[in-house]
């Protein structure tokens, strides 16, 4: 290895650092225009010393932070909690932790770069670059083996062998994307239209509330209110499935609003006594929505801003969604408990290619 | 201080350095390359702190698969976090929460791991914005710029896949949005948005998925193409500022070893240091507060990650476009936002180097930066798009702002919406303004030196403000401005005739380089600088009498520095020597 500086230089490797060059052949030379300071460690040997104790103690308190966060890591229990002014009530061992072992590195770095700063040569020197482009013969030389590599396999001569292999080549990927096709495994017969279109909710089925999963009557919501709700049986749906799937489609609110109020529904009669269902899933990209303002019958959709006006058909009147939210046809089963009459009569949730197809 | 090479861990050293040499020839290339130069700037730290985050990445990550389970079946949580016990959850969600409370240093790493990635982003952002307004990317640093483009995107998908894996409320909600996005796409989008999820929404396959992507693919190919662009680095060297003693064809800086390998490896610690402190005291993406992920609850005010942002407040501002052809949906609402606009952004970054290269003919290499005032259209157009991203950002979080500020929503979206439209323009026509004006003033500047605002009374009478000349630094820095000509307009036929069949390309490019380069305010010529610093020199010159009582081996100039006087070190050799 080259050594920086020739006073270094021994000879027990020779061919190794058995050599000590002059700064010329290290392939830097001193920038002759640029005037230098001397800092105070250049001169005053007081001054340098000082700079090394200093790195040498940033480097002494980085071990014993380290020996800190082992000693915080085994003896803080993990469930602690610390109060400090400004971050509150705070997990005792991550603070200390982290605190510990981030001055441990730190101190690492600071030690470092105080070392370079004060006590490393500070004259700036300069090399030579070389043009990226290659020297003509090397250029040359690329050219000639590219030739006679042409020329030896023939491959500019032998039309068919070139053709083949360019068309082999390109039908290599297909099989790769193939593959790809049962990253989605369909049961036969189904495709995503029909599964966006369809969802739990069909005539008869009982709303339920989320959470409490129990039967809703007309008289539990009051005029204003808004519940987020489920059809019934969505537990053993999901259980039976082992996902959530079912409830990211049939998720809906109930609203109830004077009957006087409703200016437009999505059918006749799709309410029942001023309860309206309206699916939660955003037309826009799918964000469940519960931002009501019973004032206004406005729902406001928290990700990107849409507003639907609940009171007439579930209009947008405001922001990117493009469609209404739709509405699901309800009335109430002889117990008295709310039902849907039949599924939603457009897909759910966000647009897609096929959507008016369905 | 000194090194003595008899000591026995030197012999050591040497022994191998001989016995691998011996095998892979190595020590050429150390021969060569430990005392590579690398010029100092503090703007050349940006891409460190990108990759030393990366690095921390990297190490945290590596630590938290060791905990993290990235399955959706459903389990009941029965960690130590109260609020949460016998809650249905996937066991992804409770890995999170049990790398959170139950592994002891795992929140911190946890946190480590999210600051360092949205550190990484963030400092790959200004890094790419330093290498655009001092025009780094140009030759022969075309392929660098899109080794970093390609960063760039993989680093946002690094992000938003991590982001997605704790299967919070939060992050699935993100993931719902993806699948809105996905299923935009014309004629493929809906079976796209079915094999990425294996099926319907939210189904149990995607966190695999998007862990494998996460741990294994974004990680690898990020890390091949850094070693390309550290490779593409270290051959090509790297660019400097302008500066004394700077040229096209040097490099003036501080040698790899020590100084550089110090100052750079300390600097990794820093970074690294910094980061655990961050995670240590700061709270980042407290999942424990979201819940676990269901399809049909959301949490208001949600905010992704700083990068997403603007994607996000992209789908916001997107006017509610849908249109129905032949049957078919087309929901131009979420597909200019999601997809379009971030093509567009990322293709016009990853081919700017090539047209701008173009628009000027400009076939140089060039190692020495540009200062941004000297290229005023470049500088225009990357002021104009951070304006519009920034916009976008805003748009993002435009509910949170409406809330903290009061304002009504629907009135700072229509705001937004036409800012986005008409402020880019003009921030491109301020800034060039700007970079113009400053061209004139250090136009002057070379002409006449600069302005002291000091005014004198010459012996007969007359008044003059005198002008100092520029010290050495400025003048290096300022007199570096290279001007490139308007290419030439084109002719339809020529003297004899014959048309000319790219009339229109040349004349395309003509009017194109004359857009860069017809209000570039030319640099002087070296005799003009010579003389006018000279004049100045003069004026500064007939103040002399009134200084006499200043110290006279005062550095006249004295700005940058104290002027080289006999006796001090000319190199590193004679500052070693002077030491000792």
């Amino acid at each position: 290895m080259n050594e920086i500086t020739p006073s270094s230089g021994g000879n027990s490797e020779p061919g190794i650092n058995g050599h000590s060059p002059a700064p010329a052949q290290l392939g830097y030379s001193p920038v002759a225009e640029i005037p230098h300071r001397l800092r105070v460690t250049d001169t005053d040997p007081k001054a340098a010393r000082r700079a090394e104790r200093q790195v040498a103690a940033m480097f002494t308190l980085s071990m014993v932070f380290v020996m800190l966060s082992v000693i915080a890591y085994v003896v803080i229990d993990k469930y602690a909690v610390l109060y400090i002014p400004v971050l509150g009530e705070v997990g005792a061992s991550n603070v200390v932790l982290g605190l510990t072992f981030g001055l441990a590195v730190f101190l690492i770095g600071a030690g470092a770069i105080q070392w370079a700063k004060k006590l490393m040569p500070d004259v700036e020197v300069v090399q030579e670059r070389h043009d990226m482009v290659s020297e003509k013969e090397d250029d040359n030389l690329a050219a000639a083996n590219y030739e006679r590599g042409k020329e030896e396999s023939g491959f500019a001569r032998y039309k068919m062998i070139r053709r083949s292999l360019i068309g082999a080549m390109a039908l290599l990927p297909i099989p790769i994307i193939v593959v790809l096709r049962d990253l989605w495994i369909t049961p036969p017969g189904e495709n995503p239209t029909e599964i966006l279109s369809t969802t739990l909710w069909t005539k008869g089925i009982r709303i339920v509330s989320d959470g409490t999963f129990m039967p809703v009557r007309p008289e539990d919501l009051p005029v204003g209110g808004l519940v987020s709700a489920l059809p019934e049986g969505i537990l053993e749906v999901q259980e039976e499935e082992h996902n959530l799937n079912a409830r990211g489609k049939a998720a809906i609110i109930l609203v109830r609003m004077d009957p006087e109020q409703i200016r437009s529904q999505q059918g006749e009669g799709w309410d029942y006594n001023g309860i309206l269902a309206y699916s939660k899933i955003c037309t826009h990209v799918g964000c469940p929505i519960a931002l009501y303002e019973q004032r206004t019958h406005h729902l406001l959709c928290p990700c990107h801003q849409s507003t639907f006006d609940l009171a007439d058909s579930g209009a947008v009147i405001f922001g990117p969604a493009a469609r209404n939210m739709p509405q699901l046809p309800i009335s109430v089963d002889e117990e008295g408990y709310l039902i849907a009459t039949q599924d939603f009569a457009v897909p759910v949730g966000p647009s897609f290619w096929e959507r008016d197809k369905a | 201080m000194s090194t003595t090479t008899d000591h026995p861990v030197e012999q050591i050293g040497g022994a191998t350095a001989k016995y691998v040499d011996q095998r892979l020839g190595s020590n050429k290339f150390l021969g060569a390359n430990l005392g590579k130069v690398f010029p100092d700037h503090w703007s050349f730290m940006l891409g460190e702190i990108a990759l030393y985050s990366f690095i921390v990445v990297l190490l945290t990550g590596t630590f938290l698969t060791l905990f993290y389970n990235p399955s959706m079946v459903e389990v009941v949580y029965n960690g130590s976090y109260v609020p949460l016990k016998g809650v249905q959850m996937s066991e992804a969600y409770a890995s999170s929460l049990d790398i959170s409370f139950e592994v002891r240093g795992g929140l911190l790493i946890r946190q480590m791991h999210h600051w360092s990635a949205l550190i990484f982003v963030a400092a790959m952002a200004v890094h790419m914005f330093r290498v655009f307004f001092t025009g780094a990317f140009r030759k022969p640093r075309e392929f660098n710029w899109l080794v970093g483009v390609g960063l760039t995107a993989l680093a946002l998908g690094a992000g938003f896949t991590g982001y997605s894996l704790p299967d919070d409320l939060l992050s699935g909600t993100g993931l719902q949005i993806i699948r809105g996005i996905l299923q935009s796409i014309p004629l493929i989008g809906t079976w796209a948005a079915f094999l990425v999820f294996g099926g319907e929404f939210p189904g149990t396959e995607i966190i695999p998925r998007l862990y494998a992507a996460h741990i294994l693919l974004i990680p690898g190919i990020i890390l091949a193409l850094i070693t390309v662009h550290l490779m593409m680095v270290w051959t090509q060297k790297h660019t400097q500022f302008p500066g004394p003693g700077r040229t096209n064809t040097n490099v003036v800086g501080y040698p790899l070893l020590p100084v550089y390998m110090a100052k750079a490896g300390g600097f990794f610690f820093i970074v690294f240091g910094i980061i655990a402190l961050i995670g240590g005291l700061v709270t980042v993406n407290p999942i424990w507060l979201f819940g676990p992920y269901t399809p049909d609850q959301v949490s208001s005010g949600t905010q992704p990650d700083w990068y997403i942002g603007w994607l996000d407040g992209a789908l916001r501002l997107m006017p509610n476009w849908e249109s129905v052809i032949a049957g078919f949906t087309i929901s131009w609402n979420v597909l200019i936002p999601s997809v379009v606009i971030p093509g567009i952004l990322f293709t016009g970054l990853a081919l700017y180097p090539f047209l701008e290269a173009w628009a000027t003919g400009d076939k140089r290499e060039h190692n020495l930066l540009e200062r941004p005032r000297n290229a005023p259209v470049r500088t225009g157009i990357g002021v104009a798009a951070i304006v519009f991203y920034g916009i976008l950002w805003i748009g993002g979080g435009n509910d949170v702002i409406a809330a903290a500020f009061n304002l009504s929503f629907n009135v700072l979206s229509w705001t937004l919406r036409i800012s986005l439209i008409i402020l880019p323009p003009i921030a491109f026509l301020v800034t060039k303004r700007i970079c113009l004006g400053l061209q004139r003033k250090d136009r002057e500047k070379l002409l006449h030196g600069y302005e002291s605002g000091r005014v004198l009374r010459l012996p007969h009478g007359e008044f003059i403000e005198v002008h100092q000349p520029l010290n050495y630094k400025e003048l290096a820095v300022i007199s570096a401005k290279e001007d490139l000509p308007v290419l030439p307009a084109s002719v339809k036929t020529d003297a004899d005739g014959v048309r000319n069949p790219s009339y229109r390309v040349d004349q395309l490019r003509h009017k194109l380089s004359s857009f860069f380069l017809r209000d570039n305010i030319e640099r002087p010529t070296d005799a003009e600088i010579e003389a006018g610093q000279a004049h100045a020199a003069h004026s500064a010159g007939l103040e002399a009498p009134l200084h006499e009582y200043e110290e006279l081996d005062q550095d006249p100039v004295g700005h940058g520095g104290v002027l080289h006087h006999p006796g001090m070190p000319m190199t590193n050799q004679e500052q070693v020597d002077q030491r000792q």
